[in-house]
């Protein structure tokens, strides 16, 4: 039976049969590594291609439909273009952090790969605070924002990461707030004992009302977070250019364009483990036909799919609604989705210690 | 308690409005093949569909005995924002002798137009009409300047 997980194992067997521990364990590394740069690429152009796709279907046009059958190769003659192009640097900016801004973007972005789970057992490192592990480093990009905006001496460009600062900080504590919603039902915060704990039903079937309004803000909390629209004033292209990245130029640029659709995956991804059971496909109850006939698809295909749902989802959002003011958003943060996860986890709780969830 | 009211009927209200935005673009996104607007325009040349009301340049209506309802009256040159219509008017002898105003010639620069329809609104007589054409390249500049009476038409019996 072919699986990522027999393939990893017996490339790790005949890594340490044939090299001594160390070297084999450097092999790994670079073996991981290629492995995460390539599915970043990908991701980049897979994601593009579909959020262009997406509007497009959303607005009644076409789309790309020029570069190859479909235009499915635009978004590679994009990313041709943008290796090409020059990166420039403007005179009045802190050099350094002017350069080294998109990296640390970026370098966030990857980190958080490590505790995620592609398969069944296909996992980079199983670290027994997974969910904390996430919730932590996905807050730090905002230091790479902040950098950007503050090093490219242009006063939109740290108008908008001050904004972005102000929003992911706020955004963090609801995100946070419905992530301990499932940690509490599941009672860890490792991720492979958070989706073994949906064998029996994703949680978003399995823990009633509070779940679904946890899952609901979530999403939402995620989509700013990211600073995607409709929460996009980081950016906000029609009054600050392009924030905090209005000086990039070239490949710097794209890293930071990249940074932003891997950073969607992996906050879709985080959702699918948490509510939807990442890798584990639909089952209801224990041991029935039903279960059976659903372990037959193979675990990727479940979690890609489920992550590429929430992807369409969050797509969806941001060419449905209207972008919100600085003070809207804080408003919805500190006013509305802060109070109501706050009493929704309370209700989880309650859930949890009486066990009324399946 | 009319505050916590307020605020769930606040919360209620949101998602509702944002719930029957996004069942409008999902239909779009579900029914895109058919709804679409885009037309993939040089390679669909033969079978253009523009809408009825699309606005491509100012032309003068001419029936098939070569007249038209225009009585140079210049409301259209009048009502032109942009000096884009220049009527010339001639004095045609009626048959009992008189001296009557009639259109000579009825210059259009299309290189002015703004294609805003204020014209076509003003005519009494409704003489001219947008057309659908919308393919006005030139090589030389001067082609845009345009005679939209044809030659040897006048103006339709009983039109004043």
């Amino acid at each position: 039976m072919w699986s990522l997980q027999n393939i990893a194992d017996s490339v790790q067997h005949w890594l340490y049969a044939t090299f001594n521990p160390t070297i084999a364990m450097l092999i790994e590394f670079a073996i991981i590594g290629v492995l995460a740069i390539g599915l970043f690429s990908m991701l980049g152009l897979v994601l593009i291609y579909m959020e262009r796709k997406v509007s497009a279907w959303m607005q009644l046009r076409l789309g790309p439909n020029r570069v190859g059958p479909k235009g499915v190769f635009q978004t590679m003659a994009d990313t041709l273009k943008l290796i090409v192009k020059e990166g420039m640097t403007p005179n009045g900016a802190d050099k350094l952090l002017f350069n080294l801004a998109p990296f640390i973007v970026m370098i966030s972005a990857m980190v958080i790969l490590a505790p995620l789970t592609f398969a069944k057992g296909f996992q980079i490192w199983d670290i027994n605070i997974g969910v904390f592990f996430i919730a932590a480093i996905s807050s730090l990009s905002v230091i790479g924002i902040l950098m950007a905006g503050w090093a490219s001496n242009n006063k939109y460009s740290l108008l908008g990461a001050m904004r972005s600062g102000a929003q992911i900080v706020s955004y963090e504590l609801s995100a946070g707030l419905s992530i301990l919603a499932i940690v509490v039902l599941s009672g860890s915060l490792k991720i492979t004992d958070i989706i073994a704990s949906q064998e029996n039903g994703w949680w978003i079937f399995k823990g009633h009302v509070p779940v679904w309004i946890a899952f609901v803000i979530f999403i939402i909390a995620v989509t700013a977070e990211t600073n995607r629209a409709p929460f996009d004033l980081a950016e906000a292209e029609s009054e600050l250019t392009a924030g905090f990245h209005t000086e990039y130029s070239g490949m710097k640029f794209a890293l930071f364009f990249l940074a932003e659709y891997v950073n969607i995956f992996v906050v879709c991804a985080l959702g699918a483990i948490l509510f939807l059971g990442g890798w584990m496909p639909l089952h209801f109850g224990t041991g029935t036909k039903f279960n059976e006939v659903m372990d037959y698809i193979p675990s990727s295909v479940w979690f890609f799919g489920k992550t590429f749902f929430l992807i369409f989802v969050i797509m969806w959002f941001r060419w449905t609604f209207p972008r919100l003011r600085i003070d809207q958003l804080l408003n919805l943060e500190w006013k509305y989705l802060l109070p109501i996860s706050m009493i929704n986890l309370l209700l989880v709780t309650l859930i949890a210690i009486l066990n009324w969830h399946f | 308690m009319s505050f916590i009211k307020n605020y769930i009927g606040d919360v209620w209200g949101a998602v509702k409005s944002l719930a029957a935005g996004m069942k409008l673009t999902g239909h779009y996104a579900l029914h895109h093949k058919k709804e679409k607007i885009t037309q993939q325009y040089p390679d669909n040349k033969d079978t253009l569909n523009l809408p009825e009301r699309f606005r491509g340049e100012v032309v003068l209506i001419h029936d098939e005995n070569n007249e038209h309802a225009c009585t140079g009256c210049t409301a259209c040159e009048l009502a032109c924002p942009n000096g884009t219509i220049k009527i010339i008017t001639k004095f045609d002898l009626t048959p009992e002798g008189k001296k009557k105003k009639a259109l000579d010639t009825f210059v259009y620069h299309l290189d002015l137009c703004t294609m805003c329809n204020l014209c076509i609104e003003a005519c009494p007589t409704s003489a001219i009409k947008m057309d659908q054409t919308f393919e006005h390249s030139v090589t030389d500049r001067s082609e845009l300047i345009k005679t939209l009476n044809k030659p040897g038409s006048k103006i339709r019996e009983g039109v004043e």
